[in-house]
């Protein structure tokens, strides 16, 4: 695709890397205590909410406040018809349930102004839990369904398999010619369609892959809960923490949100077993501080610091 | 046959009119130039050729098809580009992505990453800019942006060319070059309409030149005519006249 | 048959008052001082709950509550103005990005905001009785708190718009809707200004608040819902229109009554279905420019 500043042996060191947290990832269950599975799918759930915001709302520049929504779709999936398929399958349609939404929402909304698209992703979250529960009560009859019970590890390893397809998928799409594309219309709309980027589609199919992983994740963590109702899965607070972890970590670089992520998954962990009323307090100033201060996030920070530790020792020289 | 044709191509921002049913032509390898004072509805016109905006009546035709409402992306591939009033690259992409976009997307699609990127280098070497193709384009001087811009259009292979206020904002020295980069583009065999305020450009790059104010067309002609044209004068002598009191 | 309608209608014009009072505070955070504050209904949230609290522990008049609870918003937003988006549009590049920060940044008050709320008060759903007999109106029987909500609603409105039209201040907020710059060329002091009409804005939420405690049960998280609805409304009357917002407000309490009837529960889905088709068609709205 061009250009990178990376030089062979650099990228072959940070691959080595991947690859042995990754191994290390998948042998978490058996030699760590239990407690630590639980963590980690925690975090999983939270990296891959936020990562697959990004991959959307980082490059486009459009602001979706609809992950919930995904989300919740997944976790509606998985309640319906998880008794009834073998699970991969379950993802794997509750997936294409899902991108046909995205398409469907992505196709009407987005060819809207970015803050009415906000807006608009705002609000679906909300619709869709009137929706369901309207349904709910005049059509079934009943309120809230029961979910399949899975084991903590399959649970973790289904995790840990979408979180490295999407990965990969971001990876992909990042190198390629549409990964440029998104770019563009992230930082010049107008000119990326007068050269010939077909806009409106691009946006639509990256939304409804970003979609699929919500989904798929939520798919998944439906069956840790057990009992879910239209108002626990279509909770706008998985909507919020991907944004807070996306800007908290940095949009600018794919690690950026999986520390962001990580890090504040694990402080969400500790808050919950002490100071449970305060953490969407803290939650919410973090937000607050981070849009104020941290316009980059961590990953900003860091290439500060490391621009400036850089600096000092080419001037010692 | 022309390349370029428009009848009646109306455009009204609520109630004003930015364009009042103005026809054109171009033939193909020319070079028009479209003047006016500011607000005339020059770059508006640009938009409604291009697809940013939708013409309210009118219809325009470029090859003989009808592209009067289409998609900007579709109007790009089927070889119109353009370059915009205020400049608008990738800022935070390098020189050579930036160009290295059109090569992928605004022509016939399929083209491999080597050919494109091999395109788009030697793009960057007919504008003047292979030195800067690793540099972000936010830290290009205002007329390396605008080469910059030309190459990104000339990468979509067009048959015709919109140029909005290449001119503007350069010194007499970017001047030449960009003059001079205009011919090399017409040697090439692509059509050129170019919005200018800098009368000496056009006049000297154009055959004919078309006149617009308040929306409307009020001359055409060849550079002579239109210098000597006392409705042109008038216009141009008039504002003069109220910028004054 | 005429009776029903009629029903339906003065049910729909309760409603509405409601509605137009918070688009209209809404309006002017946006059209004005271009936050678009998605914790408005936090703040309504909070004028309700002041009310609810002064009622239970002094045994204030819930009417009377509304001109201790709303002011005090107007402070809070005044403030929150002064400090968090004023910083917020110093360091932003560009209107839209400023939007953009200012909309996540309002996100994140609805969190600080509702913990804040429930630590105080609690999670649960808390209501009063005030004002809670019948009125026969046109046949029908409605609660005298709703009838007087409306009336309050229109009053407020009507004040406010008559200080816009009239005042100093009210032409200077008007001005700097719509030009800013040029409005602070002429001496407009455009900052004060912006942070008054996101005050304002926030004491338009706590006067809907305290009305709205009167008539429903409310709880720490009743905000969202109002928020979406008042956007919808801002829409539906045109963004950055004052009046817009005012009959929007009704229109969309019309709407809903009919549809609640018809359907009841539907009122929300079918507001946003109006949305969508409202974006996709005439995005300015009905009086929008």
């Amino acid at each position: 695709m061009g250009i990178t500043t990376l030089t062979s042996k650099k990228s072959l060191v940070w691959w080595a890397i991947i690859l042995i947290i990754f191994i290390l990832l998948a042998f978490v269950p058996l030699y760590a205590p239990g407690y630590t599975a639980i963590l980690l799918t925690s975090i999983l759930m939270y990296v891959i909410l936020t990562v697959s915001w990004v991959m959307f709302s980082g490059s486009t520049g459009y602001m979706s406040l609809a992950p919930a929504a995904f989300f919740g779709v997944g976790i509606y999936a998985s309640a319906i018809i998880g008794g009834i398929l073998p699970f991969p399958i379950v993802v794997g349609i509750g997936g294409l349930a899902r991108f046909c939404l995205a398409l469907l929402v992505g196709a009407l909304t987005l060819r809207l102004r970015g803050i009415y698209f906000a807006i608009f992703t705002f609000g679906l979250v909300m619709l869709m839990a009137h929706s369901l529960l309207f349904w709910e009560l005049h059509v079934t009859g009943t309120r809230g369904r029961f979910v399949i019970v899975m084991g903590y590890n399959t649970i973790y390893y289904y995790l840990l398999g979408i979180f490295v397809l999407l990965l990969l998928t971001a990876y992909l799409i990042n190198r390629s010619r549409f990964g440029l594309a998104l770019q563009s219309i992230g930082q010049e709309e107008d000119a990326a369609a007068h050269t010939g980027v077909n806009v409106t589609m691009l946006k639509v199919i990256t939304f409804a892959i970003s979609a699929f992983f919500m989904g798929a994740a939520g798919a998944v963590m439906a069956t840790k809960w057990t009992y879910i109702d239209p108002f626990i899965a279509f909770n706008p607070f998985y909507s919020f923490m991907p944004v807070v972890m996306a800007i908290f970590g940095g949009i600018g670089q794919l690690y950026g949100p999986i520390i962001g992520a990580a890090i504040l998954t694990y402080l969400e962990e500790i808050l919950i077993t002490k100071f449970a009323e305060l953490y969407m307090l803290i939650f919410g100033t973090i937000l607050v501080i981070a849009i104020l201060y941290l316009p980059d996030g961590l990953v900003g920070l860091i290439q500060k610091m490391w621009k400036r530790y850089s600096e000092r020792k080419h001037a010692d020289t | 046959m022309p390349i370029l044709e428009g009848k009646g191509v109306t455009k009204y921002f609520g109630g004003l009119a930015a364009v009042s049913d103005v026809d054109f032509n171009v033939e193909q390898g020319d070079a028009l130039g479209l003047i006016g004072p500011n607000g005339a509805g020059k770059t508006t016109l640009f938009n409604l050729i291009s697809a940013a905006l939708v013409p309210k009546s009118g219809t325009i035709r470029f090859k003989g098809k009808d592209i009067t409402g289409l998609s900007p992306y579709k109007i790009c591939r089927m070889g119109v580009a353009r370059t915009f009033q205020s400049v608008k690259v990738f800022a935070d992409m390098p020189v050579l992505n930036n160009v290295v976009l059109g090569s992928y997307f605004g022509t016939s699609p399929g083209m491999s990453s080597r050919d494109a990127v091999g395109e788009a280098t030697a793009l960057l070497e007919f504008v003047g800019l292979s030195a800067l193709k690793a540099t972000p384009a936010k830290d290009l001087t205002l007329a390396n942006q605008k080469r910059l811009e030309v190459a990104r259009a000339l990468s979509t292979n067009p048959e015709l060319l919109l140029l909005d206020e290449m001119m503007a904002g350069l010194n007499p020295a970017e001047l030449a070059q960009a003059m001079e980069l205009v011919t090399r583009i017409r040697d090439k065999g692509i059509t050129i309409i170019m919005i200018e305020h800098v009368m000496k450009a056009i006049m000297n790059a154009c055959e004919r030149i078309m006149v617009l104010h308040h929306g409307a067309k009020i001359a055409e002609g060849t550079p002579q005519e239109i210098a000597t044209s006392k409705t042109v004068i008038k216009v141009y002598l008039g504002e003069k006249a109220h910028a004054g009191s | 048959m005429i009776v029903t309608i009629l029903d339906v209608l003065i049910a729909g014009l309760l409603m509405g008052g409601i509605y137009a009072l918070i688009a209209v505070g809404l309006s002017l955070q946006y059209g004005v001082a271009r936050v678009l504050n998605i914790a408005h209904g936090e703040f309504i949230m909070l004028g309700a709950f002041g009310t609810w609290m002064l009622y239970k522990m002094v045994g204030i008049n819930p009417l009377v509550s509304l001109v201790i609870c709303a002011p005090f918003l107007f402070l809070i937003g005044f403030f929150l103005h002064k400090t968090l988006f004023r910083s917020l549009l110093a360091s932003s590049a560009s209107a839209d990005i400023f939007e953009g920060r200012s909309l996540l940044a309002s996100f994140g008050l609805i969190f600080i905001i509702q913990n804040i709320a429930i630590l105080t008060w609690g999670a649960d759903i808390k209501s009063y009785s005030y004002l809670n007999y019948g009125v026969n109106l046109a046949g029908a029987v409605f609660a005298a708190n709703r009838l007087v909500t409306l009336l309050f609603a229109v009053v407020i409105s009507a004040a406010f718009y008559l200080f816009l039209a009239r005042t100093r201040l009210g032409k200077a907020i008007r001005a700097a809707a719509q030009d800013p710059r040029t409005a602070g060329l002429m001496g407009v002091n455009i900052n004060k200004v912006l942070a008054l009409c996101f005050g304002f804005g926030a004491l338009m939420a706590g006067f809907a608040g305290g009305l709205l405690s009167m008539c429903y049960p409310i709880t720490a998280t009743m905000g969202m819902e109002y928020t979406i609805i008042a956007i919808i409304v801002v829409v539906l009357g045109g963004m950055g229109s004052i009046v817009g917002s005012f009959i929007g407000g009704f229109l969309l309490g019309i709407i809903g009554s009919i549809v609640t009837y018809i359907e009841p529960g539907l009122a929300l889905v079918a507001y946003y279905v109006i949305f969508i088709v409202l974006l996709l068609a005439r995005p300015t709205g009905i009086l929008g420019k």
